[in-house]
């Protein structure tokens, strides 16, 4: 078709045909400085717990664009895989569009293989993709999952550093939430306990840390299923506002009018056969 | 640490590693420590509000750092920005005050106090005092008076006006709400007391939500001829 023409093949890898362009912009003249748009990042508090029968993932749900909160429930607990679930910190597109890109291709997997996918399949794909990018991604994610060989709780960084652990905290928000795991962890944990231990944890990073706000959630993977708790604690702080800022019809004012009447020019009738009808 | 763009040539491909040179670290005499400050002015009262939350960077310093500043009687001010120069320039203004009662025996007004305060500002013009100043209170007739400041001394009196790290989120709803600006068929009454301090809690309940430098407390300083008056109120802590 004349389209395939058009459009050329996707080159792989970042392309970095704008960075010259941009330099030149961004130092400009004086009149002339424009600045780069900034990525929302998600300024942020993730921890992630092994028990005693599984996986305790919990994370915070505020997304800040530098000082401004710009969701305040959003979710940071991805789904990779039935038994595998990944919390993201930094940016917000590249944890978004890393995990998806990694539970397609463990979906693709399963397909072919007819397996449960293992976590540290997961965790060599990512750290392969993070690793060939060169840090461009800005994704720090915590992945947890239970499958065949037991519970697994693993850290992969931008640049593909891979960390496999007990107990971990990552995000903006991890000096405190870290704090609170050194003190408490235990091994061979029981659920309740380490549900407490992960709350608590991303608490102390909501409230030392202006990154990290709002709500909790929590994400309990174990041998049996998943337990996806959202919100598991909610924010305490829903001040009520004393008005209503509510605005009656006809309080903006109407400046200009401008009617544009369409004209019918032609009408005409198709018949189409739809699933629906007989 | 991320690679520059500098690190890639005109054709897009990574250029051969070289040491780019010694790189020179600024050290910045400011630091911005966040905060919100709110003044408004009524027929017969001013109000001036802040909260109280003092951060550096994504930490907390302080839930209960306060940032009106009480002058006389019947003025407060309100200072957000760098926190040192905010008790610096206070301090020097408390000094000034004091001299000034001790040649003229008597207090400064809200207006001399504006004014002054604008000379001092730009006696600093080429190393600025990192501060947005509000004063709020009653002028020599009792009626209410708003003056806001830029960090080098330009000022104007003002009905109502915020300043400080959520002043871009609180500034248009006040507009509209005091200045009953963008609307039209809308009955336009005269801002009662109440209705100035319920006003102003809300819109700092909103800039809580949306702004991370401001939250933990409110504190609201009442101004009215029989002198002045706090309240304090909650706000988001996290």
């Amino acid at each position: 078709m004349a389209l395939s023409n058009v459009l050329e093949p996707a080159v792989s890898g970042f392309n970095f045909e704008n960075s010259t362009r941009n330099t030149v912009l961004e130092n400009g003249s004086e009149e002339g400085k424009i600045k780069a748009p900034k990525p929302m990042k998600t300024g942020t508090t993730i921890a992630g717990v092994v028990y005693k029968d599984g996986v305790v993932l919990g994370a915070d749900t505020r997304a800040t664009s530098e000082e401004v909160v710009a969701d305040k429930m959003c979710a940071k607990i991805h789904y990779i895989a039935p038994n595998i679930y990944c919390c993201g910190a930094g940016t917000a597109a590249d944890t978004e569009k890393t995990t998806d890109m990694l539970s397609s291709n463990l979906t693709i997997f399963s397909m072919n293989s007819g397996r449960n996918p293992r976590v540290v399949m997961a965790v060599n794909i990512l750290q392969d993709m993070l690793f060939r990018y060169r840090g461009m991604i800005g994704a720090h994610l915590i992945l947890g999952g239970v499958d065949c060989t037991g519970s697994h709780l693993y850290t992969v960084g931008p640049y593909g550093s891979m960390d496999k652990v007990p107990y971990l905290a990552m995000g903006s928000g991890k000096l405190p939430a870290m704090g609170i795991l050194e003190d408490r962890f235990k091994g061979n944990m029981d659920l309740e306990e380490a549900k407490a231990l992960v709350s608590d944890a991303i608490h102390a990073g909501i409230m030392s840390d202006l990154g990290s706000g709002n709500n909790t959630d929590l994400c309990v993977i174990t041998k049996e299923g998943v337990d996806y708790i959202r919100p598991h604690r909610e924010s305490l702080y829903n001040y009520k506002r004393q008005a209503k800022y509510k605005y009656k019809p006809g309080t903006t004012p109407v400046l200009t009018k401008t009617v544009n009447q369409l004209e019918l020019v032609h009408e005409t009738v198709q018949m189409m056969e739809t699933a629906g009808s007989s | 640490m991320m690679i520059s763009a500098r690190a890639y040539g005109d054709n897009g491909k990574m250029k051969e590693y070289h040491y780019t040179g010694p790189v020179e670290h600024k050290f910045s005499p400011y630091a911005f420590n966040g905060g919100t400050v709110l003044a408004v002015a009524g027929e017969d009262f001013a109000l001036v509000a802040s909260d109280t939350r003092l951060s550096e960077g994504y930490s907390i310093h302080s839930r209960d750092s306060p940032k009106c500043y009480k002058l006389t009687d019947t003025t407060v001010i309100g200072c957000s920005g760098f926190h040192g120069d905010c008790l610096t320039l206070t301090k020097i203004i408390e000094a000034r005050l004091k001299m000034y009662k001790h040649s003229n025996n008597k207090s400064m007004t809200s207006g001399a106090i504006a004014a002054m305060l604008s000379t001092i500002l730009y006696g600093k013009r080429f190393f600025p005092y990192y501060v947005y100043n509000i004063i709020g209170g009653l002028d020599e007739e009792g009626r209410g008076a708003v003056y806001s400041f830029d960090p080098v001394g330009s000022y104007q009196r003002d009905t109502y006006k915020a300043g400080g790290s959520a002043s871009a989120m609180l500034q248009p709803l006040l507009d509209n709400q005091i200045g009953f600006k963008n609307m039209e068929n809308v009955e336009q009454l005269p801002l009662t007391l109440e209705k100035a301090v319920q006003l102003v809690k809300d819109v700092f309940i909103s800039a809580a939500e949306r702004d991370v430098y401001t939250g933990d407390a409110l504190k609201i300083c009442i101004i009215t001829k029989e002198g002045i008056r706090e309240e304090i109120v909650p706000l988001r802590k996290d």
